[in-house]
C-alpha cells in the first residue's frame, strides 16, 4: 500500500486536473448551452446550403432558439435537406420561414427563423415551406457582371441609333 | 559492394529493433491488467510522475498564456479584432500548444527520470534479481509507470490548458483592457467542448502512451553502464519528442480537417 501522504497528493492532483476540465468546459467552451434535452426536431429544404455547417446555432430574432443537427441531399429533388431541433419552449406557426444568414460580415453562418401568422403550429418531424438559400458569392458577382454588361450594351446601342 | 551489404545490416538493424520495440510494448500491454490488482504502486507513481510535474507544467502554461495573449494582441489589433483574443488563445492551447507543449515538457521531466531510474535499475541488477524470484518486473516495475503515465499527461494538459487560458485572461482583462463579459463569450460561443477540448484531451492521452512506452523502452533496453544510461535518456527525449511532433500533425490532421 502507498503512503497514506502520497495518496492524498494522488487524489488532489486528479482533483484538481478534472476541475480544471470543468472550468473549461463550463466557462470557455460551449457546454452551458443546452445539450439535447427537451427539442424537437423540423426539416427544412434550401436549394443552396452554402457554408452551413453542423451544430450551427438557429435563431429567431436574434435569440438562439437551437441547433442545426444534420445537413443531407434528397437523392430526388438534389434540395439540401437541414434538420433543426428546437427548444420544446418556443412553438412556430405552421407557415414560419427559415433564411441561412451570415452572422456579421464574414462570420460563420445560422439558420434564421421567421415566425408566420397562421394559428397551428409546426408539429415535431414537420417541413418547414418557406425557405431562402443562401447567398452565394459567385452568383451576387455574376449577376452584377451581367447588369453591368445590360446597362452598356443598352447606353451603346441607343448611342449608335442616335 | 562493402556498403551494400553494410546497407543491408543497417537496415536489418533498424528492424531488428522496431520488432523488439513493439514486443515490449505488447508484453507491457499485457502486464497492465496483473498490476491494477494492487494499486499501491500505481498510486506512488502517478505521485512520481504527475505530482511532480506540477510545477514546470503550471509554470509553463502561465508563461505561455501570458506571451501568447501579448503576442496576439500585436497581431489583432492591426484589424481591430481584438475581442477574439481569447477565443484564438484558447483554441491554441486546447487544440494544439496544450497537449504538444505538455507532452515535450513530459518528456524531457518526466520520461527522462523514468529511463534513468530503470535504466540503474538494470544495471544494478535488480530486475535480474526480480526475474530470479519469478516476479515478473513488467507487472511490478514497469506496468505501474506506464499506467502512471498515461493517466498523468492528460490531467496535466487540461492544467496547461486552463492556466493558459487564465494567463490570457490576466493580460487581456487585467493590462489590455479587453471586455471581461465578451473575453468568456466569445469563447464560449467559439469553442466545442467534443471537437476542440474532447479532441485535445484524446490526443494528450495518445501521447501519454507514446511518452510512457519510449521511455520505459529506452530505459529497459539499455546498456547497464552510467554511459549507457545517459546515452538512453538523451534518446528518450529524442525519440519521444519526434514521435510525439509526428502524431500530432496526424492526429490533427484526421480530427480538424472536416467540419
Amino acid at each position: 500500500m502507498a503512503k497514506k501522504g502520497v495518496e492524498v497528493m494522488v487524489g488532489l492532483f486528479v482533483l484538481l486536473g478534472l476541475v480544471g476540465l470543468v472550468f473549461i468546459a463550463l466557462k470557455a467552451a460551449n457546454l452551458s448551452s443546452f445539450s439535447s434535452g427537451d427539442t424537437y426536431t423540423v426539416m427544412a429544404r434550401f436549394d443552396n446550403i452554402g457554408g452551413l455547417k453542423s451544430r450551427a446555432p438557429v435563431r429567431s430574432a436574434g435569440v438562439l432558439v437551437g441547433r442545426v443537427t444534420s445537413i443531407s441531399l434528397d437523392p430526388k429533388t438534389f434540395q439540401g435537406v437541414v434538420k433543426l431541433a428546437i427548444e420544446r419552449s418556443f412553438q412556430f406557426p405552421k407557415d414560419s420561414s427559415a433564411k441561412i444568414l451570415t452572422s456579421g460580415l464574414l462570420g460563420d453562418q445560422y439558420v434564421g427563423l421567421e415566425a408566420g401568422y397562421e394559428e397551428d403550429v409546426l408539429a415535431p418531424g414537420g417541413t418547414i415551406k418557406q425557405t431562402q438559400s443562401a447567398v452565394v458569392l459567385e452568383n451576387l458577382i455574376g449577376q452584377f457582371l451581367f447588369n453591368k454588361a445590360a446597362d452598356s450594351g443598352s447606353s451603346a446601342g441607343q448611342g449608335e441609333k442616335k | 559492394m562493402n556498403w551494400l551489404a553494410a546497407l543491408g545490416v543497417r537496415s536489418l538493424a533498424v528492424l531488428y529493433r522496431w520488432g523488439h520495440a513493439a514486443i515490449f510494448f505488447i508484453t507491457l500491454l499485457r502486464a497492465v491488467p496483473a498490476s491494477l490488482r494492487r494499486i499501491g504502486p500505481v498510486i506512488t507513481q502517478i505521485h512520481a510522475i504527475g505530482n511532480r510535474s506540477l510545477l514546470i507544467i503550471l509554470a509553463s502554461g502561465l508563461a505561455v498564456g501570458f506571451v501568447l495573449a501579448l503576442q496576439m494582441y500585436y497581431a489583432l489589433v492591426t484589424y481591430g479584432a481584438v475581442e477574439s483574443l481569447g477565443l484564438i488563445v484558447n483554441l491554441s492551447l486546447v487544440r494544439e500548444l496544450g497537449p504538444v507543449v505538455t507532452a515535450l515538457l513530459f518528456a524531457g521531466r518526466a520520461g527522462t527520470s523514468l529511463t534513468a531510474e530503470i535504466g540503474l535499475m538494470k544495471a544494478g541488477e535488480q530486475i535480474a534479481a526480480m526475474e530470479l524470484m519469478a516476479i515478473d518486473p513488467r507487472v511490478r516495475v514497469l506496468a505501474p509507470r506506464f499506467i502512471g503515465g498515461i493517466v498523468s499527461l492528460p490531467l496535466l494538459t487540461i492544467l496547461f490548458s486552463a492556466i493558459g487560458i487564465l494567463g490570457a485572461w490576466v493580460v487581456a482583462v487585467g493590462l489590455i483592457g479587453v471586455d471581461a463579459g465578451n473575453f468568456w463569450s466569445i469563447q464560449q460561443n467559439g469553442v466545442d467542448v467534443w471537437r476542440d477540448l474532447g479532441n485535445g484531451v484524446v490526443k494528450s492521452a495518445v501521447f501519454g502512451v507514446i511518452c510512457t512506452a519510449v521511455a520505459l523502452y529506452q530505459g529497459y533496453e539499455t546498456e547497464a553502464t552510467p554511459e549507457g544510461v545517459a546515452y538512453a535518456t538523451t534518446r528518450t527525449v529524442v525519440i519521444s519528442s519526434l514521435a510525439v511532433l509526428g502524431m500530432d500533425f496526424i492526429l490533427t490532421a484526421m480530427m480538424f480537417s472536416t467540419p
